[in-house]
């Protein structure tokens, strides 16, 4: 008896474990079909309002490429939370898609892995060339000076976005100088009533790393010297954090409870229901305020100013490089179905269809900003991608740096928030503690 | 117990008594047992020990983003990396250290007040009264929710501006003129701890009212028989006759929730505030968010010593108090 | 049975504190469920001030919800009845056998929840596509079954040890009588020993179920997108360009209420009185 029951068990296993497995086996890797199609496995990043609708604005352009190319693109949109983990995750083991879409702030951490193809020359010639491409954007691949593993395809850049109405009620113009966006922010901040003069994203390390690097800049520092040395904790990167910082302390312009807000669409929300007369962000913004209702006329945008006079040192950046960049997998058995993907998602015509949904900047040359029905906008994030923007070191530690560093910052924000003075000695003290730990860390 | 405790010297007995009897069959039956745990140990070694070991040696490594693509490659680190995590006056063992004992205060607490609660719950639920039903159902709830729903309904009452706590403190009882945060600061180690009760309290009671139920009513009838009332039927009888189990899940409640990942993961993400940096997600922090598995691996294991040594201090010293009883 | 004060005392303060603990955020789940996304954004009020329904239909169109169910239930489930079996032989043997090697194993086993999940997140994930090269087709790698074999492994210790202490509180002279009627070890096992420990088991199996339904660290890394889990499924309402509050509330009262009604048909398992019947 107990022989049939073993039997029956074993029996029993096997038919639901076999029909288990043949439901999920099917779209794990690439593979090359026996009818002679191939087919690509393409990670996207979420750009658009919900995974869904990344699946529903790529799934007819993918269509559209298999029609000219006959290859298949099995899609898989990941949602930021995942992203950097699952890249890992296949970069160790050697399994993962064909292509996928990286933060470009990763890509030279990302290239010292050596899991990802080099756009050589030959590589670069079949995507159309790297003329083709805006210069700035280009050259967020990876390391100067080594092949660059990633090639950009949406491009983003901060902006300092202005409620008109709260502005001409009050009688302001946009500020031009970091000065004049303290002064007209105090004036327009009324916290009885719930309004402040700038919304906060004072919970998101990367915004907050964004900004110390931003305002570090135009203070004169640099995160990392020429050798590739952490120097956080020099007088212009001080300065800098606490130029943003004090935003939340000294000046009292924010609301305090936005050091809670780390999913990124807060701080864009308290700004479109006139929370908040200010908000600096990158222009995918323009997607959480249309959801939330507002208007494009309803807002201008202008860069985001920098002291005046300049400190020593200082320059005038407005923003870093920010966008996503398009890298494949140097383990695909498809390197050539890979690379038309990557020529056809970067050519002019998918950028201009792509760019609306997603609001992003196109990062190949001669390309419209289409995005936005208000002209100034459109010329104004053009603007700072070609002559405000620069891009975060492009170093391997470049991701340490992020998160070492937004993490100080984030507590300083938090610290400031909860009615405690931030001095110029605590946030060395932070600074020196993240650039200590990456030491420490040997990364 | 005292059934079972009687019984087993009996069976043992039984059986050494025969063994020249000992037949071809015999043999096939004892290889009943190995047979039995066989599954288990094929399942264990493929999830559990082979990646086990295979941590242990990543900590020997020196396993940063330059060599993740190519393991091998790796230098070998020594106990570099165990250097790094224990050097107290270095500020990665300052911080593991910090994190460590912010996750011994919430442990204890989180097992403690689980243990309380459910055991009430359960002593309670153990009458029969009208809704014994319904609130069975009820506080087995917060388990049967997905933890991210669970854990993100409370981020978002817990929220200082738009959160029904400061609404109900600021606005409903005027008790405080200023909305406190709850998820930063000092107060975001007690909200993760309250987070963390929440979804574990009714495991415990789950467990507790299982257990419960195999003792037989002819215990209780006797013992009322004898004029024990309600409350000291539950302090002799149900706990004492409970121990076997409080004694397992005690011990589980403990390695969970020194392992708990979910809760602050879903609370703050991968960069917790530092009140509420418990152990595990430092561990993610320094292995993947910082992109060094070798030390993150070293971390790990320090943090399976530690619990080894607690867990068998535990063990020895509940069976040592069970045979006394 | 008369109950003194102090007790009734006792059970409607216990009551009272923990039905308001579990009952608030069930609450807020279902009015914020209620409310379009504006008003769950901005300030907290007790009423849903324009009560709607969207939210449950939208949840069907912001993520693909009911194959991220399908998974789970599929997942969670076979996981589940296979984690209960190994665990009741296990423990079967554990109790009931003095074996070479018993104390070993049970110490082992126990000593794997002892260690962070993240530190094997990665090695398991080598392992499995290491599994997969050598077969040659994709068998483990972000697959159900990979997820399947995983949190049956991972439910197992927890089972070997509470079923063993379960089964040490069942006479001997159960299993003893059963065997000596000249059923085996496994016969008596499922004939007597278990019908025996079912209020043990179905806990078990609802641990077993519980533990996959809400994982998350290893279902992030260890799916794709058409074997996703629910867990996984749920932070999608969360967006680069919005938070869907709402939604994410209404989803999770959506798929709760299965599982609930199951632990509602589960309890007459769950406290059927056991020895009464059996031990006789």
């Amino acid at each position: 008896m107990k022989t049939r029951l073993l039997a029956a068990t074993v029996a029993v296993a096997t038919v639901t474990l076999t029909a288990a497995c043949g439901g999920g086996g099917s779209s794990g890797g690439s593979s090359n079909g026996g009818s002679g199609s191939t087919t690509l496995t393409y990670w996207a990043s979420n750009q658009g309002t919900s995974l869904q609708n990344d699946k529903d604005v790529l799934g007819p352009e993918l269509a559209k490429f298999e029609k000219q190319t006959g290859v298949h693109v099995d899609l898989e949109v990941i949602g930021w939370p995942d992203l950097l983990n699952k890249i890992l995750a296949a970069t160790t083991s050697g399994q993962g898609p064909d292509v996928l879409n990286i933060g470009n702030t990763w890509a030279a951490s990302l290239q010292a892995t050596g899991a990802f193809m080099p756009y050589d020359d030959a590589a670069l010639n079949a995507i159309g060339g790297k003329d083709k491409f805006v210069e700035t954007a280009f050259a967020t691949g990876g390391a100067p000076g080594k092949t660059p593993t990633s090639v950009p395809l949406y491009g983003l850049v901060y902006g300092l976005y202005y409620n008109k109405k709260m502005f001409s009620d009050a009688g302001l113009q946009p500020p031009t100088t970091w000065q004049d966006l303290v002064t007209d922010a105090k004036k327009l901040t009324d916290p009885s009533k719930g309004v402040y003069g700038m919304a906060m994203e004072g919970g998101s390390y990367t915004e907050s790393v964004h900004f110390a690097f931003i305002f570090g800049r135009q203070n004169g520092g640099q995160p990392f010297d020429d050798s590739g040395k952490a120097t956080f904790t020099t007088p212009g990167m001080v300065a800098g954090v606490k130029q943003y910082v004090d935003l939340m302390g000294a000046d009292k312009v924010v609301n305090p409870s936005s050091v809670q807000y780390k999913n990124g669409p807060e701080a864009p929300g308290d700004f479109a229901k006139g929370k908040a007369a200010m908000l600096m962000s990158q222009n995918n913004a323009d997607n959480t305020l249309q959801a939330d209702g507002m208007t494009p006329d309803q807002y201008g945008v202008v860069a985001i100013p920098a002291p005046s006079p300049l400190p020593p040192g200082g320059k005038d950046v407005a923003s870093f490089v920010a966008g996503i960049n398009i890298s494949i997998f140097k383990n695909t058995k498809n390197k050539d179905a890979a690379l038309k993907f990557v020529k056809f998602m970067t050519s002019k015509e998918e950028q201009a269809i792509l760019d609306k949904p997603f609001t992003a900047l196109p990062v190949v040359k001669g390309g419209e900003v289409n995005f936005t029905s208000n002209k100034d906008e459109a010329d104004t994030f053009a603007q700072i991608l070609a002559t405000k923007a620069e891009p975060l070191p492009l170093i391997p530690a470049e991701s340490a740096f992020e998160t070492n560093v937004g993490n100080a910052v984030n507590g300083l924000l938090a610290q400031a928030a909860t009615g405690k003075p931030v001095s110029d000695a605590d946030i060395k003290a932070a600074l020196t503690e993240a650039q200590d730990k990456m030491a420490a860390a040997g990364s | 117990m005292s059934v079972t405790s009687i019984q087993v010297p009996v069976e043992e007995a039984a059986r050494s008594s025969r063994p020249a009897r000992r037949r071809p069959r015999l043999s096939w039956q004892r290889a009943t047992p190995y047979l039995l745990v066989l599954p288990a140990i094929l399942l264990e070694l493929l999830i559990h020990i082979v990646p086990m070991l295979v941590g242990i040696w990543m900590s020997f490594i020196r396993l940063t983003q330059f060599f993740i693509a190519n393991w091998s490659a790796a230098p070998y680190a020594g106990l570099g990396n165990y250097k790094v995590a224990l050097d107290l006056s270095g500020p990665i063992g300052k911080g593991l250290l910090h994190s460590f004992t912010v996750t011994c205060v919430y442990t204890v607490l989180v097992v403690g007040f689980s243990w309380l609660l459910g055991m009430s719950a359960a002593l309670v639920l153990q009458q029969s009264f009208r809704g014994r039903g319904f609130l069975r159902t009820l506080f087995l709830v917060p388990y049967a929710l997905p933890i991210y729903a669970g854990v993100i309904t409370w981020s978002f009452m817990l929220q200082r501006d738009n959160g029904l706590f400061n609404h109900l403190l600021v606005e409903n009882l005027h008790l405080l003129d200023n909305p406190p945060f709850w998820l930063i600061g000092n107060n975001a180690f007690v909200s993760t701890a309250v987070v963390a009760l929440w979804r574990s309290w009714p495991f415990a009671f789950l467990m507790i009212m299982a257990g419960m139920q195999s003792i037989p009513d002819e215990i209780y009838q006797a013992a009322a028989v004898d004029g024990a009332g309600i409350w000291q039927q539950a302090r002799y009888i149900t706990l004492g006759l409970l121990r076997p189990v409080n004694r397992v899940l005690v011990l589980m409640l403990f390695l969970w929730t020194f392992n708990d990942f979910n809760t602050p993961f879903v609370l703050f993400g991968a960069t917790p505030p530092h009140s509420a940096d418990l152990v595990s997600i430092h561990i993610f922090g320094n292995s993947f968010v910082n992109w060094n598995f070798g030390l993150g691996s070293a971390m790990s294991v320090l943090l399976l010593l530690f619990l080894l040594v607690v867990t068998s201090l535990y063990l020895g010293l509940t069976s040592w108090r069970n045979r006394r009883a | 049975m008369r109950e003194p004060r102090s007790f009734t005392a006792f059970r409607v303060v216990v009551v009272t504190v923990l039905g308001l603990f579990t009952l608030v955020p069930l609450y807020v789940m279902l009015t914020s469920a209620l409310k379009p996304l504006g008003d769950v954004q901005g300030d907290f009020h007790w009423w849903p001030a324009h009560p709607t329904l969207e939210p449950f239909v939208q949840i069907w169109s912001t993520v693909p919800l009911a194959r991220y169910f399908v998974n789970s239930l599929v997942v969670c489930t076979i996981a589940t009845v296979f984690s209960v079996l190994v665990a009741v032989f296990a423990a079967y043997a554990v109790s009931r056998y003095r074996f070479f090697g018993r104390r070993l194993f049970t110490s082992t086993v126990l000593s794997t929840q002892m260690f962070p999940g993240i530190l094997f997140l990665l090695p398991l994930f080598l392992i499995f596509v290491n599994i997969d090269k050598q077969l040659g087709f994709t068998f483990l790698y972000q697959t159900r079954l990979g997820l399947i074999v995983t949190y049956l492994t991972f439910s197992l210790p927890f089972s070997i040890w509470m079923l063993a202490s379960y089964l040490e509180g069942i006479p001997r002279d159960l299993d003893e009588a059963a065997r000596v009627d000249g059923c085996r070890a496994v016969g008596a096992l499922f004939r007597v020993v278990l019908p025996a420990a079912r209020p043990g088991v179905v806990a078990v199996a609802v641990y077993a179920f519980m533990t996959s339904w809400g994982e998350i660290l290893f279902a992030s890394q260890m799916t794709n997108d058409s074997t996703k889990t629910l867990s996984i499924g749920l932070q999608n309402y969360s967006t680069a360009i919005n938070v869907y509050w709402n939604q994410v509330m209404a989803a999770a009262l959506v798929v709760s209420v299965p599982i609930v009604v199951g632990f509602l048909l589960l309890q007459k398992y769950l406290v059927a009185g056991l020895t009464s019947g059996a031990v006789k």
